[in-house]
């Protein structure tokens, strides 16, 4: 048998994801180092593993760095106006149940101007997925302060530091009722994969809060200007607690404070089609 | 590796430490780094040649080619889709 | 499916405006109805909730006007003819996203039935305040068409042709009632369902390769829902023919014209107005809405007065019937505009009447009586 020889990295210019990214936009926009590229082949892989086929599975986003995401996943995608990717979702899903529909988002677009929707959506408990990646900041717009800014961090509208406490995502999800509620990073890859594989098949709304880095933009504002900044504190604070009491997963970023992670709820919950469903029997369309 | 064996496992010679093979897109690396950081085998380190953006993309570092263990930490982790492994038979190589 | 198709039946009903707008979205085939309790509107709102179930179609109640708009707009992007009803403070809400049905060139209707403003105004009675903002409320550069009815029978035709006219154009078309017409009883004819034409937007069936979602080969590119297997891209950004966002300056041309030219170059097929006493009419009174019906009766006096009157009622507000204004003022030595409000078709009639025009304005809230706006006839002579 011939031995062979690896000489090196081998340069090619495909990569098997190809099929699932618009790789006619590549290199994307987002900066070295940030986590949304991370999360973007999260989410093609868990829709690659997903049983759904890929024609059916549909992505809403609104605006912001993490919006751009529609434009670079090749499948049925709509980039919406800022705050309303959720309700643009409830409206396809209810009138087409057959599409897998996901809406990956920013925290400013979902819980800041979208924060409404957000509630609402999950009260309804409209079976969609929503992924929302918090990078404590609204990147896109230079770096301004948002409802997930930590108390005290740095932002282009908070010089001297941000005056307001910020959400408690898991805490709020799962207190609206929700019947998945996960965090993960950017850095946790395989686990935020597998919680997207399984928020796929999760009957109702499936929520995944992503900490993703952002060097450029908050990173610059609060002392974490690489990636390899971010890499660190994520490999120093993040502990892996599925039970975690969600009053207590709080994110505050200061020196020596976890960043808790986990699949914290996986339970189930009547969605809103099952729910609608008796309204078509008691109209009389169903016997 | 530090590991003590209590015992010899029996299937021990059947063990294989899986083989990678790094390729890389290097027009669409951004030198973020996370790659080479996060490498467990510290395969691959900052390369010399730029592409067209002036970022200079990952290669093997000298005489790593055969530690790449095919765990695919760079292929997942990567942000721009620019860097897989490909999964070889260690006992066809050198 | 299950039990037979429950529309309302071919003859003659009687019945309030708002519900028979309702009725007839649902012979025109809206399939999902998202909507925003508000006042004078609730008819249409409550009536589709007890209706689209029966129909195995879909209602929901959102949190606000502006999910309630966003939500059409998705149910739209899935294939499905959609609506919504409000008033004039949610109206104000929907204009961010009228501009992004526009741009993702998803049909749609929404119902306003214009109350009294601004702002709060008087929730129950009439107004005619949304004209310009049915127009120009979005952002940007974009056309739509409105339509107006003034009588329960108009209600019911335009809410069936405002759902062909939006799937025909792939825009957002606006039904502009007001309190009146939404709450008074009248006449309905409804014609035998081979006599009521549909239109659905004509949809994309052909091969992957090379689809160009927003090509600029027609002014209106065939639809694709989600779902179709088709993989499409749509942004609200400005983007190219494969509908990608663009910088480019001929990609941001070639998009802005034909989302104008759209309704531009139709624009003829979409006038529909009718009229009284043109023929010889010194005095023209180009009027719409309740306020048409009070200036049909004072035109009828001024001509028994031997006052030579006429009135043109239009039923689409936008595009602006220009020629027909314009012909008529061409033979007329004075045109009035009679609206409840403080002036505001007056603008685009002035823009295209070849004789001296003014207004004839009636405090916000109140539908002027016949004698009024004969007052103004007289006063024109």
């Amino acid at each position: 048998m011939s031995q062979k020889q690896i000489l090196g990295e081998r340069i090619v210019e495909e990569s098997p994801r190809d099929d699932l990214i618009r790789r006619e936009r590549f290199p994307h926009i987002w900066c070295p180092g940030c986590g949304l590229g991370t999360l973007l082949k999260c989410y093609v892989e868990a829709v690659a593993a997903s049983n759904i086929p890929i024609d059916k599975h549909v992505i809403v986003s609104g605006i912001g760095c993490t919006g751009r995401i529609a434009g670079y996943v090749r499948l049925d995608s709509y980039h919406v106006t800022h705050g309303r990717p959720i309700a643009f979702a409830e409206g396809m899903k209810i009138v087409r149940p057959d599409l897998e529909v996901t809406v990956i988002s920013g925290d400013g677009d979902l819980v800041t101007i979208g924060g409404n929707h957000f509630i609402h959506a999950v009260r309804r408990n409209v079976d969609i997925n929503v992924f929302l990646v918090n990078n404590f900041i609204y990147g896109m717009t230079g770096n301004q302060m948002g409802s997930t800014t930590p108390l005290g961090a740095k932002s282009s509208t908070s010089p001297y530091g941000c005056p307001e406490s910020p959400f408690n995502l898991p805490l709020l999800t799962a207190a609206l009722g929700a019947p998945f509620v996960a965090r993960w990073t950017t850095l946790h890859v395989r686990q935020l994969a597998d919680a997207m594989k399984r928020a796929l098949q999760v009957k109702g709304f499936a929520f995944i809060e992503i900490i993703s880095s952002c060097p450029v933009g908050f990173g610059s504002y609060n002392d974490l200007r690489e990636g390899k900044d971010y890499i660190k504190l994520f490999l120093e604070n993040c502990i892996v607690d599925h039970s975690a009491d969600l009053n207590k997963v709080g994110i505050t970023l200061r020196p020596g404070e976890p960043i808790i992670l986990g699949n914290f709820v996986d339970r189930e919950v009547p969605t809103y089609h099952e729910l609608e469903l008796e309204l078509f029997r008691k109209a009389g369309w169903l016997k | 590796m530090s590991l003590k064996l209590v015992r010899e496992p029996i299937n021990k010679h059947l063990q294989k430490v899986p083989l990678g093979i790094v390729h890389v897109i290097p027009e669409r690396c951004k030198e973020c780094g996370f790659c080479i950081d996060l490498c467990p085998k510290d395969v691959l380190a900052v390369g010399e040649e730029r592409n067209i953006k002036g970022y200079r993309w990952p290669k093997i570092a000298d005489g790593k080619a055969m530690e790449c263990i095919a765990c695919k930490m760079c292929e997942w982790i990567c942000p721009e889709f620019a860097i897989f492994v490909v999964e070889v038979d260690r006992g066809e190589y050198v | 499916m299950s039990g037979e198709l429950k529309l309302l039946k071919p003859g003659t009903h009687f019945m309030m405006g708002n519900i028979a707008c309702a009725e007839a979205a649902l012979i025109a085939g809206c399939g999902f109805y998202a909507g925003y309790p508000i006042t004078p509107s609730n008819e249409i709102a409550e009536h589709m909730s007890r209706r689209m179930p029966q129909l195995g179609r879909h209602f929901i109640q959102m949190e606000d006007e502006i999910g309630s708009i966003v939500a059409v707009c998705g149910a739209s992007a899935a294939g499905v003819k959609a609506m919504t009803a409000t008033s004039g403070p949610g109206f104000s809400l929907m204009m961010e996203t009228i501009g992004l049905s526009a741009m993702l060139e998803l049909p749609c209707v929404i119902v306003n039935v214009q109350r009294a403003g601004p702002s709060t105004g008087i929730p129950t009675f009439v107004g005619q305040g949304d004209v310009m903002q049915a127009r120009w409320g979005s952002h940007g550069d974009y056309e739509l068409v409105v339509y107006a009815p003034s009588t329960v029978q108009e209600f019911f035709d335009l809410t069936i042709e405002a759902f062909n006219t939006s799937e025909w154009l792939r825009i957002p078309v606006i039904v502009l009632s007001d309190e009146v017409v939404g709450h008074m009883y009248g006449r309905l004819q409804v014609p035998e369902y081979d006599k009521i034409k549909i239109i659905d937007r004509k949809r994309y069936s052909g091969p992957r390769e090379g689809y160009l979602p927003y090509s600029s080969e027609t002014l209106v590119p065939p639809f694709v829902a989600a779902g179709d297997g088709y993989r499409i891209h749509m942004t609200g950004l400005t983007h190219d023919e494969r509908g990608y966002p663009s910088l480019e300056i001929e990609d941001s041309h070639k998009l802005v014209e034909r989302l104008v030219m759209k309704v531009r170059k139709n624009a003829k097929n979409l006038w529909k107005y009718e009229t009284l006493y043109l023929d010889d009419a010194d005095i023209v009174v180009v009027t719409f809405g309740i306020t048409a019906r009070s200036t049909e009766e004072a035109v009828g006096r001024a001509r028994s007065e031997g006052l030579k009157a006429g009135m043109i009622k239009l039923l689409t507000l936008w595009p602006f019937p220009e020629d027909p204004v314009r012909v008529a003022s061409q033979y007329a030595r004075r045109m009035l505009v009679a609206e409840i409000n403080m002036g505001q078709l007056i603008h685009p009639v002035r823009e295209v009447a070849e004789c001296p025009v003014a207004g004839i304005n009636y405090p916000v809230g109140y539908v002027p009586p016949p004698e009024y706006i004969l007052d103004g006839i007289r006063a024109a002579v």
